[in-house]
């Protein structure tokens, strides 16, 4: 056979972004901000006090004390370290994320170290219930986010999470006090979110109305539907229309004692459960059967699939239903899960959070479930530490999740692949 | 009619109603009158689902693939197979291999489509037809994205199918592939069929049949008379949206009076060039420089607007002072960048142009001196509009491209960039642009030109410089034998011997088939 020069595809071998890789980036980033983390937490925190972090969900129990000054000045330098060796080694791989992951620790724990030993109730941490609230504060978020991985992945914008969360809450909460029972509501809550995606499908998927300004509205329909609702008939008459049981905690035996983690995943109600089954099986649905393989698709594709004789719109519309199950059932742990009662505008914007969490998660199941504990665990690390006292003002301490989010999204995500077709109406022939 | 067992060729230009007709049979669209009959029954097609049923496969002009999906995956959509309700990616993984095997058509059923050469994706599209047991394989415009190689080879493929009892429709407007392959022939023209024809018909003959008059297939010029170099590009790397590799390198010069002519498979980085020299498209590295160039007759290029630096780098300068530097731009996609469609003929036609003294005084447009013009160049070009005022969108395509092509030549031009200028447009609107372009290179214009058309660079170029994967591979004489500018479309360089297109395929079967095309070669 004769010599052959073919031509290898260009830039098939190796990224073609130079010196500065993502790697890099995030190593010089990290270098930068643990040297600041260690030369101004350090500082600020009291000498010769020491912050507690107990394993349990109170201020006794086991517990490790670490000296406040040098523990900040440590921890810092360490997330420094991990940043040094993402800067040197400068290439992805599995253990970028490994290294990442230890640097945000690092970063966090130096925050902390300052932060509890200078509270001005106490200088304890309950790392129990930081976990445990952080499982609360997520769990709206990944049902949510799970409800726009179904929407999105077969090619629907969901901008209404918020509006499908807050309309499960509400239903959840009226129709379970109306019925008293809190599975009555829980179906009530699925049905609600399902009202406000069938708007969200019809008017997408028929009409061809531009999907992020049609999620706009379907939140702002929600907001005065619901509010509108509540000041007129559940304020007035609180105990007829807005006193709904709450499902139980349900114990797994063993499993609950696992210490921190154990009464956070495994102590919790129904919702708990729920949400670790749904991100197992939309992941195994969405990747290893017939319906995930359609729905990916047609949301990647539209066109090929109507060629091989998927019906497009069947795919989309059952979907879009679903995902409006899923975030109806996650807006109502907000009531019929936790307090029973619903105030107007209870979401407060988590919606838009699990709009983030599904980006940053890159539509996947499980790397949306695991960016919503992360904004959960800024959510609980803001109310633990407005607890214990922190010389940050409160109003700086509720902005975090937020400022995690904007973080998250714009500096960590970088240029992500939606599903190609997520957002195009599909238009036969 | 389509007999079992037949290559049924369906002939006729762009726009005549030969894709909208086969996506009537399969079901994509619905008739308006009329039936389809399928081995004497009667049949109604509501959806694709339906043709398959009957036993209609389509491979179509753009690709049905979801690019993130592994050939597997693509093949067993909308049949799949489940075991316990999950997908059975093992048992489509085996049907691949064995139709892959049975007819020739070999690929990786674990490599994702995104990764994968068209012409292989091609072999999957016919793949994913015939694991469905189809009878009659529609193929729409299977070869516009082909080397002559990859042609020679899916014409095999289709021998090979043929002999297995299949009958194909293929359709297209290339009469040389026409009179190689079919059994028989259906002219088309505007929706109508217009002649049956066998494959000893002369290629004159058909074209005849196809346009509706005699044309001529040969554009008529003079030899060159290059003078002095308008456009040098020098190590140029630019980058696709994807931030690869997708100019590599290239170094280029265009002289004035002549036209260099790009042949190369689409999506080998011709874009991104032109879209670089334009300024549309930021630049990795490397020089483009626009000299002030003098024809091979002495004139300055460019005429009166010849003045100015007498070379410049475009590096960097914005689009509108590329175009006021003198270069005339044809854009790929004339919907896309050529036109704004809503827009009339007439301000279409001053689209680049409106903030010259000749159509505006200050702020203000003179839309009488733009319609005066409008009206001198929609008679000198030929361009057929019920009235200067009439949106673009209304023209057939042949006569939006005359549209650019009259705004683009209205103004003295240094270089000529015409990227596709004929893609999409009739036979008599071709013959027009195409003298159109030979008349500016006669007038010391430097002509780029880039067409995935073969024939087309061939007919037009005094010099053609073949693209492969971001790089320039070689530079040959308009002369240069179709054999040899084939090979190197293919990224072959020495010409020995085809690249073994199973080169990309699994172990399964890259070996018996790099055999078997070894032997043919």
């Amino acid at each position: 056979m004769a010599t052959l020069t073919v031509y290898s595809a260009p830039g098939a071998a190796v990224p073609t972004t130079g010196f500065w890789t993502r790697a890099r980036k995030a190593g010089l980033a990290f270098l930068v901000i643990g040297v600041l983390a260690a030369g101004i937490f350090g500082p600020l925190a009291r000498q010769h006090k020491s912050a507690r972090f107990t394993f349990t969900q109170t201020i006794t129990g086991a517990h490790v004390d670490i000296p406040a000054q040098p523990g900040a000045i440590a921890f810092g330098l360490l997330c420094a370290i991990a940043g040094a060796i993402l800067l040197a080694w400068g290439r992805a791989a599995r253990m970028l994320v490994l290294l990442i992951s230890l640097a945000l620790v690092f970063l966090v724990l130096s925050f902390l170290c300052w932060q509890v030993a200078s509270g001005r109730n106490s200088t304890v941490l309950p790392l129990g219930d930081l976990s445990n609230s952080t499982v609360k504060a997520a769990l709206p978020l990944v049902f949510g986010a799970l409800g726009g991985v179904l929407c999105e992945r077969s090619g629907v914008i969901n901008v209404a999470i918020e509006g499908q969360l807050l309309t499960g809450a509400f239903a959840g909460a009226l129709f379970g006090t109306i019925f008293s029972s809190s599975w009555a509501g829980l179906i009530a809550a699925a049905l609600g979110g399902v009202f406000i995606s069938a708007l969200l499908a019809v008017l997408a998927i028929r009409y061809l109305v531009d999907q992020v300004v049609l999620g706009v509205v379907l939140n702002l329909f929600a907001l005065g539907f619901t509010g509108f609702v509540f000041t007129q008939l559940m304020a007035q008459h609180q105990d007829k229309y807005n006193f709904a049981p709450v499902f139980p905690s349900w114990q797994v035996p063993g499993l609950s004692r696992i210490p921190i983690l154990g009464p956070a995943f495994f102590q919790g109600n129904f919702f708990v459960y729920l949400a670790i089954a749904l991100v197992v099986l939309v992941h195994v649905g969405l990747f290893q059967t017939k319906w995930g393989l359609r729905t990916r698709a047609v949301g990647e594709h539209p066109t090929a699939a109507d060629t091989v004789g998927i019906k497009v719109y069947r795919i989309r519309y059952r979907n879009v239903l679903l995902a409006g199950v899923i975030a109806g059932i996650g807006g109502a742990y907000l009531t019929i899960g936790d307090v029973g009662n619903f105030n107007a505008n209870q979401t407060s914007g988590r919606g838009f959070i699990a709009l983030a969490a599904l980006i940053f998660g890159r539509w996947s199941p499980f790397g949306a479930t695991l960016a919503a504990l992360l904004f959960g665990f800024s959510t609980a690390l803001a109310q633990v530490l407005s607890v214990i006292g922190s010389p940050i003002p409160q109003e700086f301490l509720s902005m975090l999740p937020y400022v995690a989010t904007i973080v998250a999204v714009a500096g960590l995500v970088g240029r992500v692949r939606a599903p190609a077709a997520d957002g195009k109406p599909y238009l036969k022939g | 009619m389509v007999e079992p067992g037949e290559i049924h060729a369906l002939l006729g230009e762009n726009g005549a109603g030969k894709s909208t007709l086969m996506n009537v049979l399969y079901g994509l669209l619905q008739p308006d009158e009329g039936e389809i009959v399928v081995n004497g029954e009667p049949k109604r097609f509501r959806s694709p689902g339906d043709a398959i049923d009957a036993g209609i496969g389509m491979v179509h002009q753009h690709f049905m693939l979801v690019p993130v999906f592994t050939v597997t995956e693509n093949i067993m959509l909308g049949a799949e197979r489940t075991r316990g309700g999950l997908l059975n990616r093992g048992s489509a993984r085996e049907r691949v291999l064995a139709v892959s095997r049975q007819y020739g058509l070999p690929v990786d059923p674990d490599a994702t489509i995104e990764d994968l050469p068209v012409g292989v994706q091609q072999r999957v599209e016919i793949i994913k037809a015939l694991v469905r047991n189809v009878d009659l394989l529609i193929l729409d415009e299977p070869t516009a994205v082909l080397t002559p190689q990859e042609t020679e080879e899916l014409l095999a493929v289709m021998r090979t199918l043929k002999a297995d009892g299949k009958s194909i429709v293929f359709i297209t407007h290339k009469l040389k592939e026409v009179k190689a392959i079919a059994d028989r022939i259906t002219v088309v023209r505007r929706g109508r069929t217009v002649g049956t024809a066998t494959p000893d018909a002369s290629e004159d003959s058909l074209a005849a049949q196809m346009v509706g008059r005699a044309v001529k297939l040969r554009v008529d010029k003079e030899a060159a008379q290059p003078g002095d170099p308008i456009l040098s590009v020098a190590g140029l790397t630019v980058l696709d949206e994807r931030g690869q590799v997708a100019v590599d390198g290239i170094d280029l010069e265009v002289r004035a009076g002549e036209v260099l002519g790009i042949a190369g498979v689409q999506g080998n980085g011709q874009t991104e060039l032109i879209e670089a020299i334009m300024g549309l498209r930021p630049i990795q590295g490397g020089e483009i420089t626009l000299h002030e160039g003098r024809s091979g007759t002495g004139r300055p290029a460019g005429g009166r607007r010849g003045r100015g630096p007498a070379s410049q780098s475009l590096v960097g300068r914005r689009t509108s002072e590329i175009l006021h530097a003198g270069v005339g731009y044809i854009p790929e996609d004339r919907s896309v960048d050529g036109l704004v469609m809503e827009f009339s003929v007439a301000e279409n036609l001053v689209l680049d142009r409106y903030d010259e003294p000749r159509y505006a005084s200050g702020i203000a447009l003179s839309p009488n001196a733009i319609n005066e013009a409008a009206k001198a160049r929609i008679t000198e070009f030929d361009v057929r509009t019920p009235s200067h005022l009439a949106p673009v969108s209304t023209l057939s395509g042949g006569n939006q491209q005359k549209v650019i092509v009259a705004r683009e030549m209205s103004s003295p031009l240094k270089l000529l960039i015409a990227a596709q200028p004929t893609r999409g447009v009739d036979v008599g609107s071709t013959e027009f642009i195409h003298a159109r372009v030979v008349r500016e290179r006669d007038q010391g214009t430097g002509v780029l030109l880039v067409s995935s058309e073969l024939d087309e660079v061939v007919a037009l170029a005094d010099r053609i410089a073949v693209m492969y994967r971001g790089k320039v591979l070689a530079t040959l004489p308009a002369d240069a034998p179709r054999e040899q500018i084939g090979l190197l479309m293919a990224g072959i360089t020495d010409g020995a011997a085809p690249e073994t297109s199973g080169s990309e395929a699994g172990p399964e079967t890259s070996g018996s088939e790099a055999g078997r095309e070894e032997d043919e070669s």
